[in-house]
């Protein structure tokens, strides 16, 4: 919403700088987004053309001697045709910008004569496309004074962001409302004194849709001159970027402006019969005012008559019964529409218009007619014509909403001591009515503030009327002393996840949480309710079902950029289906290339192998380490998805059925069906699955009982099938006795023919701690026998020799 | 009998002298000192001595036994330091070649995390609690239990993702906002409540400043009290907090959001005046940061509590954006980007904890 600072003062007494209004203006809720306070216009001056001569060089310029008040004649060459000894007008010195055509002025020689500044055209101080010749004054224009203050061109404009509740606001009237209530002025009486028409409207009015149409007020001006509008509308459309059309146009752009009524004018001779109010029909079209073609539907409100449709109601008028020079009977139109249809139908069609903007906020309905009488007005002051008496249909009046408003509510919710009688003087220079004087107050609030429904609504007007700045800051107390823990297990879980990784050396992303269709499906995605209907893109379109896809694009994207070693994860929401329960809390990383923990890349001490599901392995252990999954308890498993190469690559589980996530080397078709090269390794630990532990009642750790017997090794190698996975080997070791084995590890796969074919040696280190003595020959003998024989019973190993 | 042991001495001390390492140090020592060594030779003869006799000798060849013992233990240090000398002489090696990085100095924390840890290190000291939702929510819980009128224009496709209708015809979305977890949170818990809510949100749109995805934080106090006034506070401290600044002027100006009355926007002081840079606390510009406003009675009325009973607060920020004013970055979108270079020069290490006894950037 854009006005003028002369615009305002027409409706606000008052004596405050430009700079105080816009503070207020911001402080009660009219946020200022920009002020122009046409600085640029001040160097130019009034000056008078002293003598022109014809240019020595050059038939078409002259050679002006010009006095610009000081009585320091310069000369100026310029090429205008009604350059002449004794014109008045605007001159610009060296030095000035001159916005019509984006310059700064500086001494010059044009065709060998030197030109110290400009006389200037009307465009080129951008007030019309006037540039035929120079601005050309009357001979009593006060010499060297700003011709911007002559003209009225240095009227500040004010641009407020005006919030979608305050309709009243998109009016100058209603601005100075607000800020006359803020004390920064005297709101100046503004009544729209009814017209005197003689004769019945020619044109009736029949309204077929009294649920998008209210109210429809309708009279007749005839005999009408329809120029162009006077100089000072036409400067105060101009200001606030309209352009000016003609007399009767203006005027409703006026209006609408000036109080936030919209209205709308038809030539009457091109009106056919009387005029009806419906919705449209399917197959109707109109060439609206924008000289564009709209299709009508049901859902749409028209003003229609013998002719067809000839105005889409509150939104923009129709082409063929627009006003023109030639309109000598005007028809004005002042209306009430339905908010929402107005907003529906403005965003079905595309159209935005000033009108829209105001009936979609929803105008004040009392104003309806007195918005009629103070265009008729207008019209018949500006264009001539006599007036009939208005058709009014519809309009059953306006109840006003009565709110029960106890006073202490301003303080209950603000903190703010306002008196009562302070309090209730806000809302009367508001225009409420406030009715009573005890704790709870009914107040009546204005027709034009539909937004106000309740108590908070009035404690809001308080509080930015007398001032937001007065609520002093008041600490909150704390609950605790000292505060506790704030984050729940899986919040805790995901942050460590994030540390756990990235101390790993991996990048943390965050990537789209809405993917490919195609790559949705390769990771048991794809499920319908999981699509957008309305994708911003046609590659985002599905709720990812795991962190891997855009983690592996994202790779091979870097890949592309020339960093081929990356390793990346992230830690966040995939979706199986679309409750709340079903979008899970993932860790998942990738590592491309040779980016492996140890680090990447070649180097002097040794070049770094590719990665492998070992790499992966490592990094979903550590993240489910870190989030306390219990260590000792989880296996691997190789079963692992599709998108996993199958027989390099694992899942992880928790006793039979808790899957904590899958690890391995991507799928070859996996990545080629994402368009992404390898060699590519990842994992997922499903964080969220990871059992919370028991709450224990002591935070003592257990005892500690260290042994006073020394710490032996012993290795042992078994010659196995292929088959047999290491995890087996090493619990049967371990199982031989759990007392005295404290720790079982693999330090050597070997196959090779020496030991058959289909055949792999196992090599492990088994750790023994004894309790109490210390162990003899006879007692090792005996434990590697239990060894041998647990693993030869489980495994079918045998020791190799 | 005597023993001159004189002429003994000068042998041995010159072999002692000649012995060049500890082997032959170790030869010398056996040829005087060892079981038939010409030291215990003549220590052995001095059984055979008169009494007299070896009163001389006695002490003479004694000493000789200690010097030369002495001598052999002074050397063989001396060869033992030399021989160290030497071996660490020849292992020298150029300390100059570079060692690998640490995992822990390559690895990055995303901007977002980090923010989101130092904003949950703020909050935790004022007494709040985090608190999450959902990404895919209904319709109630994300526009009609927060008081959006029907037909808003954030209703419609183009500001808002849509799902397909499900089977029983209901239109699913993503959330536009936090502030459904409001709601659930009223919804499941009495007051008081004083939570701050970190999460991703979702709206149709894509430009420099605005991303289809991108993070709020929500912020909901709730009790029998809570009034603007402690707002005004709560904010003003966080920012300060945040911002790692002692003073900043904030702007708190009235505003309007459907489920908040009365609704405030706040603008924070700070300085442009250099590109590329915003410096808080100083200059003379004002910069939009977040929307607050009281608890709307009807949104807490929908969720089950009494609005002449219970009052509070909410507000809500952008993360990323307040991401953006205290680091940086030029383009939200490059936060979606996972592009290394830019996650190395804008992400965080991953040791570098925000906390409050250490400073939230250290």
């Amino acid at each position: 919403m854009k006005f003028t600072l002369s615009w305002l003062k027409d409706h606000l007494e008052t004596d405050a700088s430009l700079e105080d209004i816009c503070d207020r203006l911001t402080m009660i809720g009219l946020e200022v987004e920009s002020v122009d306070d046409k600085a640029a216009l001040k160097p130019f001056v009034i000056a008078r053309v002293l003598s022109a001569e014809k240019h020595p060089d050059a038939d078409k310029l002259k050679v002006l001697s010009v006095d610009a008040g000081d009585g320091k004649p310069v000369q100026v060459v310029c090429g205008a045709p009604n350059a002449r000894t004794g014109l008045i007008g605007a001159f610009a010195a060296p030095g000035t910008y001159v916005p019509g055509i984006d310059l700064t002025l500086s001494v010059g020689k044009i065709r060998g004569v030197e030109s110290h500044g400009m006389m200037c055209s009307e465009r080129e101080l951008q007030m019309s496309d006037e540039h035929d010749g120079i601005i050309d004054l009357p001979d009593d224009a006060p010499l060297g004074t700003s011709f911007a203050s002559y003209a009225g061109l240095d009227d500040p404009v004010i641009e407020i962001n005006l919030t979608p509740n305050r309709p009243d606001c998109t009016g100058v009237f209603g601005i100075a409302r607000d800020l006359a209530a803020a004390g920064l002025g005297t709101l100046k009486d503004a009544t729209a004194k009814p017209v005197n028409g003689s004769g019945d409207c020619p044109v009736k009015v029949t309204i077929k849709a009294p649920d998008l149409c209210p109210g429809f007020a309708l009279r007749m001006v005839s005999g009408v001159t329809n120029g162009p509008s006077p100089k000072w509308m036409q400067q105060r459309l101009l200001s606030i970027g309209l352009r000016p059309i003609n007399a009767l146009v203006d005027i409703t752009n006026y209006v609408t402006f000036d109080r936030g009524r919209p209205l709308h004018v038809f030539d009457a001779a091109k009106v056919k019969g009387d005029l009806v109010v419906r919705r449209g029909q399917a197959g109707e079209k109109l060439l609206a005012l924008d000289e564009r073609e709209y299709e009508m539907t049901p859902e749409i409100c028209v003003i229609a008559d013998g002719n067809g449709i000839e105005s889409i109601a509150g939104v923009m008028g129709g082409e063929h019964t627009g006003c023109d020079e030639n309109t000598t009977d005007v028809l004005i139109e002042s209306a009430l529409w339905d908010p929402m249809n107005i907003a529906r139908t403005g965003r079905d069609l595309g159209i935005i218009t000033d009108a829209r903007y105001r009936f979609e906020r929803g105008v004040d309905p009392e104003f309806m007619v007195p918005g009629m009488e103070l265009a008729t007005r207008l019209v018949t002051d500006i264009c001539g014509g006599k007036p009939t008496e208005a058709v009014i249909e519809g309009y059953k009046g306006h109840t006003p909403k009565i709110v029960p408003f106890p006073v202490a509510e301003v303080g209950r919710l603000t903190g703010l001591a306002v008196e009562n009688k302070e309090a209730l003087g806000i809302l009367s220079r508001l225009g409420f009515t406030p009715d009573g004087s005890g704790d709870v107050v009914d107040v009546a609030v204005p027709s034009w503030r539909p937004d106000v429904d309740g108590k908070a609504d009035l404690v809001e007007e308080v509080m930015r009327i007398h001032g937001v700045d007065e609520i002093a800051l008041e600490p909150m107390t704390s609950h605790d002393a000292v505060n506790g823990r704030i984050l729940t297990p899986l919040q805790v879980r995901t942050r460590t996840a994030k540390r756990a990784l990235a101390v790993r050396g991996m990048m943390e992303c965050v990537n789209w949480s809405f993917i490919p269709a195609a790559h949705a499906e390769l990771f048991g995605g794809g499920n319908p309710e999981l699509k957008l209907a309305n994708p911003i893109a046609a590659d985002m379109s599905d709720m990812r079902p795991s962190l891997l896809p855009g983690l592996l694009t994202a790779a091979q994207r870097n890949a592309d950029r020339g960093a081929a070693d990356v390793a990346l994860f992230e830690v966040s929401g995939t979706y199986e289906n679309d409750t709340a329960e079903g979008q899970r809390r993932v860790a998942s990383g990738v590592r491309r290339a040779t980016a492996r923990a140890e680090g990447a890349g070649r180097h002097w001490a040794g070049n770094a192998p590719a990665v492998s599901v070992y790499d992966a392995k490592a990094d979903a252990f550590a993240v489910l380490e870190a989030c306390g999954a219990p260590a000792d308890r989880l296996q691997a498993t190789a079963d692992a998805p599709a998108w996993y190469h199958p027989g390099r690559s694992g899942v992880i589980r928790l006793g039979p059925k808790i899957v904590l996530g899958h690890f391995g080397e991507i799928h070859p078709r996996t990545l080629e069906a994402l368009d992404v090269s390898g060699p590519l390794c990842g994992f997922e630990v499903f964080v969220d699955a990871i059992p919370e532990p028991k709450r224990k009642p002591t935070r003592t750790k257990p005892r500690l009982d260290l042994s006073n017997f020394q710490a032996v090794s012993r290795d042992f190698a078994f010659v196995v099938d292929g088959a047999v996975e290491a995890a087996e080997i090493m619990r049967a070791a371990a199982g031989a006795d759990r007392k005295l084995i404290t720790a079982v590890k693999v330090f050597d796969i070997f196959e090779g023919a020496s030991i058959g074919p289909g055949k792999k040696s196992i090599a492990i280190e088994v750790d023994i701690q004894p309790v109490d003595r210390t162990l003899t020959d006879e007692d090792f003998e005996a434990l590697a026998r239990a060894i041998i024989a647990n693993v030869g019973k489980q495994t079918g190993g045998v020791l190799r020799q | 009998m005597t023993v001159d042991v004189s002429a003994l001495e000068n042998t041995l001390t010159a072999e002692i002298d000649a012995a060049g390492d500890e082997a032959a140090i170790e030869a010398v020592r056996v040829a005087a000192l060892g079981k038939k060594g010409s030291v215990s030779e003549l220590l052995k003869s001095l059984g055979t001595m008169t009494p007299d006799e070896r009163k001389v000798s006695g002490p003479a060849i004694n000493g000789l036994k200690n010097r030369i013992a002495d001598a052999i233990a002074a050397r063989r240090e001396s060869l033992k330091d030399a021989a160290i000398d030497a071996r660490l002489s020849s292992e020298k090696v150029d300390v100059t070649l570079p060692v690998r990085d640490a995992p822990a100095e390559c690895g990055r924390i995303h901007p977002i995390s980090q923010v989101i840890d130092e904003i949950t290190a703020i909050f935790g000291d004022l007494g709040f609690a985090i608190a999450e939702g959902p990404d895919i929510e209904t319709d109630y819980y994300n526009f009609t239990a927060l008081n959006f009128p029907d037909g808003h224009p954030a209703r419609e496709m183009h500001d808002t993702f849509f799902f397909n209708p499900g089977a029983n015809g209901e239109r699913k979305l993503l959330r536009t906002h936090t502030s459904p977890v409001q709601i659930h949170t009223m919804e499941a818990q009495k007051p008081p409540i004083r939570i701050v809510i970190p999460g991703k949100t979702y709206r149709c749109d894509s430009d420099a400043t605005h991303s289809p995805m991108f993070h709020q934080l929500e912020g909901l106090v709730i009790d029998r009290t809570a009034n603007v006034a402690n707002m005004k506070w709560v904010l003003t401290e966080f920012c300060k907090a945040f911002f790692e600044v002692e003073h900043l002027a904030m702007r708190f100006r009235p505003s309007f959001f459907p489920f908040t009355e009365p609704s405030l926007e706040v603008d924070i002081q700070c300085d442009r005046s250099n590109p590329g840079e915003v410096r808080f606390g100083e200059g003379t510009d004002w910069m939009e940061i977040l929307g607050c406003g009281m608890v709307h009675p009807n949104v807490l009325t929908m969720s089950g509590l009494d609005p002449d009973e219970y009052q509070g607060f909410a507000w809500g920020m952008g993360i990323d954006r307040i991401a953006t004013l205290k680091y940086g970055m030029p383009d939200l979108r490059d936060y979606f980007n996972s592009d290394v270079r830019w996650l190395k020069h804008y992400g965080f290490r991953p040791l570098d904890m925000p906390t409050l006894f250490a400073g939230l950037s250290g």
